[in-house]
This record gives structure tokens, C-alpha cells and sequence, in this order.
């Protein structure tokens, strides 16, 4: 049977965040796609969650609900969910979603999935597909009372414009002035330069290997003439040679572009975890053992600081 | 100042993960097991706060006999004491059952802050630190880069997707960290052998209050049904550089998918 499925569906400056609308793409597969919006979002941003295929948007419109962290959205979802609970609520996997979910799981004593891949039904029976470290994947149920809520990993779903139009329902659940704990008192955009990490086709990456910090605006060179975007590892995160929105990874970013060049990187399993679904994968390293080279569709064992330059300056000639 | 930090006992990061087909959970090796580097963060930072402002810093795990090393470490860095959650009746709990735990125990010590992890370095759900925030009825603070506490108030930077937000609350609060947040110190050996003096003290599901049902497998919600090992040989070409001499052959290869 059809399954009622919520995505909470994440609008920033009334931009729907692209994970949300991802998930769009995977509720409709699953049933009726019922979005939940708490906080601002103009018409423009409202119609944009319809076209990627919300039948329903249930909207909040009250502005508490993006200046205070977490806990007014997760007593408002469980209220709702108390009322009127749907089989499943989907989850992108942002920092906000996590905070929201985990406060969730709690207040309705119900089962959570995180860092999923892809949820199906068989009959009434829950599967969910999560992956674990580089080499193995469990298909994971929850057993209890409904909505199951699962958390997925961006990029796992295409968003799709479908062109549909949603009915927009207000909800109707007053917030409480004890949920209003944690104030956001100031948001600051990093700005970046070219394209954004996770939209890039494009990532030339740069790890420790490259020495030293200024040695990074090689990796830079590259990127910008290739066209893409500049990623990094933790470890120079860490050292501050470069921003965290950089960070590829585990606990950074999750990218998926046709190109991933491995500069000076050693492929530990926490970086892996965030590149591997790269389509093509080019490594640099000195070490000919290095891990990252059982990943690499090209490998060369050599010295960045020498090929890294060489490359752009023909990439540039040719 | 109280502050309890939680700190699990994971498998060694450096280690490829595993998981038991069988079992359908991930092999812990004693042997090779650690503080979970992501909790040394959090333990930093509450050993600086109280350095400055005097209190207390309790470490607290939940797990078999093995993860009173990860308690010993803590208590190297400079925790006072530890809490240790040990019962055969919590093998095979899910995250709630976990937070559950972990929340029976916390309340008891009636702390000012409590610290996690954004998340764990073997099960990286995520969803502890959240969950006891919701038991304990606390507000929480999450992602932390930075963290300062003032009089009775804790104000984080907290990493966003695209830049930071300065979040601030009232204590007590719970508050999850990031690597940012501060430099491990590495204990002395003079205070590994005093660490070995300190109180660890140990409680069962019993002693906490817990209903040993709602925890552990039997309390689980998440259930593993299969576990597939998908070891993908990649068929890669590796070839070594003498003095940028392969360049011409990765120009080639970006060509060749199409890319250049
Ligand atoms: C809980 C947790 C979460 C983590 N999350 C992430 C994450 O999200 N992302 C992430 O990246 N890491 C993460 N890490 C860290 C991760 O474990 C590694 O420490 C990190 O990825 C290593 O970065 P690196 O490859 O730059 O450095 P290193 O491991 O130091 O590797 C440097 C490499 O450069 C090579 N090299 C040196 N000089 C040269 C040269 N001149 N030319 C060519 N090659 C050279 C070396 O052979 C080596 O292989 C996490 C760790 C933990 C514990
Ligand atoms: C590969 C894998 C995937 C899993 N997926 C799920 C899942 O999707 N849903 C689910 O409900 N369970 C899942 N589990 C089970 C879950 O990992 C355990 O219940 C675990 O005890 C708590 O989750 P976590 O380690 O992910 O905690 P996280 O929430 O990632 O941990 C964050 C922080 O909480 C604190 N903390 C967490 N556990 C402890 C502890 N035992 N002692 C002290 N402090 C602690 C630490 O500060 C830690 O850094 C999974 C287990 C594995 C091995």
C-alpha cells in the first residue's frame, strides 16, 4: 500500500534546501510526499517544494522557528506526529535535520535510521539501506510505533522538477515559550570561491602532502582550470590552512562529481567515507602504498608539489 | 562548575572497520580499541573551562569491561572521576537505548553542562548527544567550533553548511563539539600512573534505574536484517612519476573521460 511519507523539508533565505528537495524525489517513489516547513518561506520557495513533487506542504510560518535551534521545530513535529502520524519522516543528513531528528527520537520513543541510503517497502515492512564504512552495506528495519524516521545522505536521489502544485496546509500547533532555549544570535556566510563543493562536476582535493599552507593555492590553480571546486582533507582543516566548509568527509562534506583528484592524500576511511561515490578518482601520492591508489582509477606515485603545477601550466596550453 | 563528558570506546579509526555477518555487529577488538579521538575534543574543552573556573570534570561510558580504558585515558588527560555503565542487559542497544543509559546517569550527578561528540567515530549516527538532551530535558548547543561559557551562559560558534551561527543558551545545556573546538593535551606518563588511582564508579542497569527492556537488544527499535561485504577491486592503472614526467598521460586520461 501507498505510504504517507513526510520529508522535513529545510528552507533557508526561501531556498528549499537541495537535500529536501532530493528527498522529494524518494517520497513520491514511496507514496503520498507531504512536506514540512517550519519557519519562513515566501510563495517562490513554497512552489518550488510542489514542482519537485510535495503533494501537501504543511507550513509554519512563525519566525521562532529559524531563531531558535531545534527544539520549537522537534516539539511542533511531535505534536503533529502525535496527531495525525504518517509511516515515515524523511530526514537530509544537515546539521540542522540532525539536531531536529535526535530530539525527535526521543520525544516519540520511536526508531531512527541515520546516514541511509535508500528506504523501500516490502508490503508494510520497512528496509532501509545504509552503508557501512568503505566495504559493507546492511539492510536495516525498525520495529515499534510509526512515523520509523531515517536520515539519508545527500546525493543519494536526483531532486527532480516534476511540475506538480502543492496544497499548502497551515499548521496549526502553537509553540511553546519553554522550547525557546537556544538563540541564533548571528549568521555568518563564508563566502567561496567558484563553484560550490557539492555542486561541482569537478573536485581537485588537497591533503597534507602538499607541505605546507600556502602550497594549497596549487590545488586552487588546479580546480579553477579544470573548472571545478577545491576540497580538502581534515587534517589541513584542522591545521587552519583552509575554511570547514571545505572539508570533505565523514563529519565534512559528501561529494559525487564525475572527477575527484586526490592531492598529497593519504585516503583514510573518514575522507573516503565522503568521495568514494566519485565517478572518476586521480590520485597523487608519494607513497606507492598509499590507500587512496585502491580507489584510484589513475594513480601516480609522485611528488605534488612537482606534477600538481605541471598539469595546470599544460592544462592551461592545451 | 560540573561538567560530565561522555566518551566512548571504539574500535581504532586507523583500523578498517568490520562488520560480523554473523552477529550482524561491528567487531570490537579490545586490543585495538580507544577513547574515540572525536570525545578528546570535549574532554579538552571541559578540563580548560574548569581549569579557569574551578568545578569538577566527570567522564562517562556506557559499554563492556574493555571501555574502562577509555575512562582511564580520560582521567590521563585530567577528568576527576568516571562513571562507568557496564551491563550485559545493554548489549545491542540502538541510540535511544543508548541515550537512555547514559541519561539515567547523568541525572543523577545533576551537572552544569554536559559534553558529546557531534558524533561517534564507529557508528557516527549522530543522534545520542540530541536524544539526552531531550531526556534530561536540557536545551542543546550542537556543533561547536568554538565554545566559551559566561556566568551562566554558554555561547558556541556553530559550524553551519555555509559559514557559522553564534548560538547561546542558559546552563545547564548540553553541548555537542567538533574537532575545532580544542588541541588534545597528551597526557604525561606521570598522569597516565595517577589515573590509574582514580575512582571509576561502576553501575548496572539496577543501580540506574533503567528498565532493563527499553534498553539493549530486547529494547532496540533498529533491527539489521542482512549484512553484505562489497569489496569493490578496483582495476585502477598506477604509474610512477620521475620529475613530472606523467603528466602527459594524466592530460590523456582527463581527455579520455572527457573532462579536458
Ligand atoms: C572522527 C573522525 C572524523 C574524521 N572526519 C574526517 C573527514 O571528514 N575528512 C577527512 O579528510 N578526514 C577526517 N578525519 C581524519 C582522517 O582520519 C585523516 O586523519 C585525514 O583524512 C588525513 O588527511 P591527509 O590525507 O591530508 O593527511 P595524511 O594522512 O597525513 O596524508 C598525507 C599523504 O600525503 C602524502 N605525501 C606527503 N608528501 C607528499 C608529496 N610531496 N607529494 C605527494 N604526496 C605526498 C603522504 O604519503 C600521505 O599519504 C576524521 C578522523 C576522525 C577520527
Ligand atoms: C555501523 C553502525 C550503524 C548504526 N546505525 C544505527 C542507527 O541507524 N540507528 C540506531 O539507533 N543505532 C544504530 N547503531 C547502534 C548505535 O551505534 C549504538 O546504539 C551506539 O551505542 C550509539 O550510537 P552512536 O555511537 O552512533 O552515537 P553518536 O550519537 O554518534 O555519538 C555521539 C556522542 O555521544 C556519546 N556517546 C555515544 N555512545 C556512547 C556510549 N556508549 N558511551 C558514552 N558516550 C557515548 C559520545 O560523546 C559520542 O561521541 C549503529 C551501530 C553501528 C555499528
Amino acid at each position: 500500500m501507498a505510504k504517507r511519507v513526510w520529508v522535513w523539508t529545510e528552507v533557508t533565505d526561501n531556498a528549499p534546501h537541495r537535500g529536501s528537495l532530493e528527498l522529494l524525489t524518494l517520497a513520491r517513489a514511496l507514496g503520498t510526499a507531504e512536506a514540512v516547513v517550519l519557519g519562513p518561506a515566501d510563495a517562490d520557495a513554497l512552489a518550488s517544494i510542489g514542482n519537485h513533487g510535495a503533494a501537501v506542504i504543511h507550513h509554519g510560518d512563525d519566525a521562532r522557528y529559524a531563531e531558535y535551534l531545534a527544539e520549537p521545530q522537534a516539539a511542533t513535529l511531535a505534536t503533529m506526529a502525535g496527531a495525525d502520524a504518517p509511516d515515515i519522516i524523511l530526514f537530509s543528513s544537515t546539521p540542522s535535520a540532525r539536531d531536529v531528528v535526535s530530539r525527535l527520537v526521543a520525544k516519540l520513543d520511536v526508531g531512527i535510521i541515520a546516514n541511509a541510503t535508500d528506504v523501500a517497502y516490502d508490503g508494510d515492512d520497512l528496509r532501509v539501506t545504509v552503508p557501512w564504512g568503505a566495504e559493507t552495506t546492511g539492510t536495516v528495519t525498525l520495529n515499534g510505533s510509526k512515523p520509523h524516521l531515517v536520515q539519508l545522505r545527500p546525493k543519494a536521489f536526483a531532486a527532480e522538477e516534476v511540475g506538480g502544485q502543492a496544497e499548502v496546509k497551515a499548521v496549526d500547533v502553537a509553540i511553546d515559550d519553554s522550547t525557546l532555549r537556544t538563540r541564533v544570535v548571528e549568521n555568518v556566510v563564508e563566502a567561496s570561491e567558484g563553484p560550490n563543493l557539492e555542486d561541482a562536476a569537478i573536485i581537485v582535493s588537497g591533503g597534507r602532502g602538499l607541505g605546507q599552507p600556502e602550497n594549497y593555492a596549487l590545488v586552487e590553480e588546479l580546480a579553477k582550470t579544470l573548472g571545478g571546486a577545491p576540497g580538502a582533507t581534515r587534517a589541513i582543516v584542522d591545521a587552519g590552512w583552509v575554511p570547514y566548509s571545505h572539508q570533505v568527509g565523514q563529519t565534512g562534506k559528501t561529494v559525487k562529481p564525475t572527477l575527484y583528484v586526490a592531492c598529497g592524500i593519504s585516503g583514510a576511511i573518514q575522507h573516503i567515507a565522503g568521495m568514494k561515490g566519485s565517478k572518476y578518482i586521480v590520485a597523487i601520492n608519494r607513497d606507492p602504498d598509499a590507500p587512496i591508489f585502491e580507489l584510484a582509477d589513475l594513480g601516480i606515485v609522485g611528488d605534488v608539489l612537482t606534477v600538481v603545477p605541471k598539469l595546470t601550466e599544460q592544462l592551461r596550453n592545451s | 562548575m560540573k561538567i560530565v563528558v561522555c566518551a566512548k570506546h571504539v574500535p581504532d579509526p586507523n583500523m578498517p572497520m568490520e562488520v560480523d555477518t554473523g552477529t550482524k555487529r561491528l567487531k570490537r577488538n579490545p586490543a585495538q580499541s580507544i577513547l574515540d579521538p572525536s570525545d578528546e575534543f570535549g574532554i579538552e574543552i571541559a578540563l580548560q573551562i574548569v581549569e579557569k573556573d574551578g568545578g569538577e570534570v566527570v567522564v562517562l561510558t556506557m559499554g563492556p569491561a574493555a571501555a574502562e580504558d577509555a575512562l582511564r585515558r580520560a582521567m590521563a588527560m585530567g577528568a576527576g572521576r568516571a562513571i562507568h555503565i557496564i551491563d550485559d542487559a545493554l548489549a545491542g542497544s540502538d541510540a535511544l537505548g543508548t541515550a537512555k543509559a547514559l541519561a539515567a546517569a547523568i541525572k543523577a550527578e545533576e551537572p552544569d553542562m554536559v559534553i558529546c561528540a557531534v558524533e561517534s567515530t564507529d557508528a557516527y549516527t549522530g543522534m545520542v548527544p540530541g536524544a539526552l538532551a531531550e531526556l534530561l530535558d536540557l536545551p542543546q548547543v550542537t556543533f561547536a567550533r568554538s565554545l566559551a561559557v559566561d556566568g551562566g551562559a554558554v555561547s558556541i560558534q556553530r559550524a553551519t553548511e555555509s559559514g557559522y551561527q553564534t548560538v547561546q543558551a542558559q546552563l545547564p545545556a548540553l553541548v555537542t563539539v567538533t574537532a575545532s573546538v580544542a588541541e588534545p593535551r597528551y597526557p604525561s606518563f606521570k598522569l597516565m600512573m595517577q589515573a590509574k588511582k582514580k575512582p571509576v564508579d561502576a553501575r548496572d542497569t539496577g543501580a540506574l534505574g533503567v528498565d532493563a527492556g527499553a534498553v539493549g537488544e530486547s529494547g532496540a527499535k533498529e533491527e539489521v536484517l542482512t549484512v553484505e561485504l562489497i569489496r569493490e577491486e578496483k582495476q585502477g592503472v598506477k604509474i610512477t612519476d620521475e620529475g613530472g614526467d606523467s603528466v602527459d598521460q594524466i592530460v590523456a586520461y582527463l581527455k579520455k573521460i572527457q573532462v579536458a
